[in-house]
C-alpha cells in the first residue's frame, strides 16, 4: 500500500486479478474478466493459463484482446483448437478450473443475465446473449464474476437467467447435482462478495477503500448482507497499477493506432 | 469436386429464398463479400445461421433477406449492440425476425453433429438457463448408461454454408489457418459449401501434416476474392478493421444512415472493392 492515487475501476481489476493462482487454468471472459485475467498473469500469477472460446490455449496477449477471436489471441497461443474441441474436450471435459464472467445483471445468488431486459419475446433491450456463458458456469470448477456496482446491475430478480449460479431459492445447483461449485466470488468497483457456505447468497466480505456500507446498498438491488468480519480491500501497490496502467497503454496504442486509421 | 467460379455465379447457382445458410467464421476469416453479394442478388427468406452474427448478419437482417436468426451471441465484438437485429428483434423492422438462441457449446455441438451425419448433438448444457424455456429446440434426456440428465439440440444441417480461408490450391482444396472456429464442421455439415478465398496458388507448400484442409471433394464453389473477409480479418493476410467495427455502432444506429451505407458499400459495390478496402484500412492516415 502506498497511498498513490487510483480510480475505482483500476480497484476492482486489481482486486479481481489476485484471485487468481499460478497453477489455474482459467475460462476468460472479453471485457473486464479480461483484463483482469491478464493482469494476473503479468504481476503475481506468470504461470497462470488463459483458455479463451475462440480456441486459444495457454494465449499470452502483450495487449488486451478487442474481440474474443483477435488474431493476438492465436499468435501468442500454445495452440488453437476449433470451437467444438474447445467447448466439447476442454470445457465440458472438466479441464477448467477458473471461468471469470461478467454479464448485465446479476442476483444476490450469483446467476446472471446476458440476454435481455422485459419480456423475453417483447424485449425492452436486447442483450447479446449467451455466447459460451451457459455451459462456462457449469463446467468450470468454479466461477469469479467481475462487474461494476449499480442498481441496474444488482438487481433483487433477474429478467433473464443466462447463466445459473446457485439458483432462484440458492438451493438449485446442489439438487441439479451439478458437481462443480459455481459462482464462488464477485468482485466489483466498491466491494468483493462470496457466498454463504449454507445459503449461498453473496455477503460483502470486504469494501475498498473509501467505500462506506452505505453506498454498497444504494447501489444494490436486494437487501445486502455483510459478512460478520468486514476488511478493508487492500489498496493496489505499485507494482499492481504500474503492470495495469502499461497494460490499458499498450492497449490503447495497439488499438488506437488501427481506430485512427 | 469443388469448381472455380466468380461469386455472383456460386450465390446464384446455390443459394435460393427460404434456405438455411450458415455464413461462419469464429471472428476470424468472415464472409462478407459473399453476405454482401447475397444482399445484392436479393435473396429472401433465409433461415441465417451463425454463433456470432456479428456485422455481417447485421447488414443482412438490415437488408430484409432473413425470416430467421439462429445464433448464441449477437453483439458488435469490443463495442456494444448491432443495432439492426436489435430493430428487428425489438420493433420487427425492416421484417419481423423469427429467432431460435442458443449458447455457444450447443451451436458448436451441433454444428460437430451435422458433419458426423447425427440427427441432434447431446451434451451437458443449458442446466438451470432460461434459454431452454424460450427456446423449443432446446430438450433434456437421459443418459441409458449413467442416467445423467444431458442438453440435447437438433443437428445444423445447412442447404448452403459459406467459409472464407486463406488459399485454395489448383486442385481445388482448401486451407484454413489460424482461428478456425466451426467452419470444417459447418461445410461438413451442408448440402453445398461455397468458399472465399484470399487467393489460389499452385499447391500448399510447407505444411505440417495436420493442417486443417477440406478436401476438394467437400466443396462445391471456390471464389477468389482477396480481402473478402474485411472488416473482420485474414490471418497471415490483414488484421481486423477494429475502426471499422468502431464506426458501424454509429452506421447502423439510424435507419436511414445504414440504408446509405448499404446503398453505397453493397448495391454499388463488386467484389473487387474488399481488396482496395483492405489496403485503405492498412494505411495509416496522416496525424
Amino acid at each position: 500500500m502506498t497511498g498513490a492515487p487510483y480510480t475505482a475501476a483500476e480497484m476492482m481489476t486489481v482486486a479481481a486479478a489476485r484471485a487468481l493462482r499460478n497453477d489455474d487454468i482459467c475460462f476468460v471472459g472479453i471485457g473486464l474478466p479480461s483484463a483482469a485475467c491478464n493482469l494476473a498473469r503479468l504481476t503475481h500469477a506468470p504461470r497462470l493459463t488463459l483458455v479463451y472460446e475462440s480456441g486459444t490455449l495457454e494465449t499470452k496477449p502483450t495487449v488486451l484482446p478487442l474481440s474474443i477471436g483477435d488474431g493476438e489471441l492465436c499468435e501468442t497461443a500454445l495452440t488453437t483448437v476449433s470451437v467444438p474441441e474447445m467447448f466439447q474436450y476442454w470445457l465440458q471435459g472438466g479441464r477448467i478450473s477458473v471461468g471469470f464472467l461478467g454479464g448485465a445483471q446479476i442476483d444476490r445468488f450469483g446467476n446472471l443475465n446476458s440476454t435481455v431486459i422485459g419480456p423475453y419475446h417483447k424485449p425492452k433491450v436486447r442483450l447479446p446473449g449467451s455466447g459460451g456463458a451457459t455451459e462456462i458456469a457449469t463446467g468450470c470448477q468454479r466461477i469469479y464474476v467481475v462487474m461494476r456496482h449499480n442498481p441496474r446491475a444488482f438487481v433483487q430478480t433477474l429478467a433473464f437467467v443466462t447463466s445459473l449460479g446457485h439458483g432462484v431459492t440458492g438451493r438449485e445447483r446442489r439438487e441439479m447435482g451439478i458437481a462443480t461449485e459455481g459462482p464462488v466470488l464477485v468482485v466489483t468497483d466498491r466491494c468483493t462478495m462470496t457466498p454463504d457456505a449454507d445459503s449461498k447468497e453473496f455477503e460483502v466480505v470486504s469494501l475498498h477503500p473509501g467505500v462506506t456500507r452505505e453506498q454498497v446498498r444504494e447501489n444494490t438491488g436486494w437487501d445486502i448482507r455483510f459478512a460478520a468480519q468486514v476488511a478493508e480491500t487492500p489498496a493496489p501497490d505499485d507494482n499492481e497499477l504500474r503492470a495495469l496502467r502499461d497494460l490499458n497503454a499498450r492497449t490503447s496504442e495497439a488499438h488506437g493506432t488501427v481506430m485512427t486509421e | 469436386m469443388s469448381t472455380f467460379s466468380t461469386l455472383s455465379d456460386a450465390i446464384a447457382r446455390f443459394v435460393r429464398p427460404g434456405h438455411r445458410v450458415a455464413l461462419e467464421g469464429f471472428t476470424h476469416l468472415i464472409p462478407f463479400a459473399a453476405g454482401h453479394e447475397i444482399i445484392r442478388q436479393g435473396l429472401t427468406d433465409l433461415t441465417l445461421v451463425r454463433m456470432t452474427p456479428d456485422l455481417l448478419y447485421d447488414q443482412m437482417i438490415g437488408s430484409g433477406c432473413a425470416r430467421k436468426l439462429v445464433f448464441s451471441w449477437g453483439g458488435n465484438p469490443g463495442v456494444g449492440s448491432l443495432h439492426r437485429l436489435r430493430d428487428a428483434v425489438e420493433r420487427g423492422w425492416p421484417r419481423p425476425l423469427e429467432i431460435e438462441e442458443h449458447s455457444h457449446s450447443a451451436m458448436a455441438h451441433a454444428y460437430a453433429a451435422g458433419a458426423a451425419g447425427m440427427p441432434c448433438a447431446f451434451f451437458r448444457g443449458y442446466l438451470g438457463s432460461d434459454l431452454a424455456k424460450v427456446n423449443p429446440n432446446i430438450k433434456f434426456i437421459t443418459c441409458p448408461f449413467t442416467g445423467e440428465r444431458l442438453a440435447s439440440v437438433p443437428a445444423h444441417r445447412p442447404d448452403v454454408t459459406i467459409v472464407h480461408a486463406q488459399k485454395a490450391d489448383r486442385s481445388g482444396n482448401v486451407l484454413l489457418e489460424g482461428i478456425i472456429g466451426v467452419q470444417k464442421e459447418a461445410v461438413l455439415a451442408a448440402r453445398a459449401a461455397i468458399v472465399t478465398v484470399e487467393e489460389i496458388v499452385d499447391r500448399f507448400e510447407g505444411l505440417g501434416t495436420n493442417a486443417v484442409i477440406l478436401p476438394s471433394w467437400t466443396v462445391n464453389a471456390i471464389v477468389a476474392v482477396p480481402g473478402g473477409a474485411h472488416p473482420s480479418y485474414a490471418h497471415g493476410y490483414y488484421a481486423r478493421d477494429n475502426a471499422f467495427y468502431v464506426a458501424w455502432d454509429a452506421i447502423s444506429r439510424d435507419r436511414d444512415s445504414f440504408q446509405r451505407w448499404i446503398a453505397e458499400y453493397v448495391m454499388t459495390a463488386r467484389p473487387g472493392t474488399f481488396a482496395e478496402r483492405v489496403r485503405a484500412a492498412a494505411t495509416p492516415r496522416p496525424a
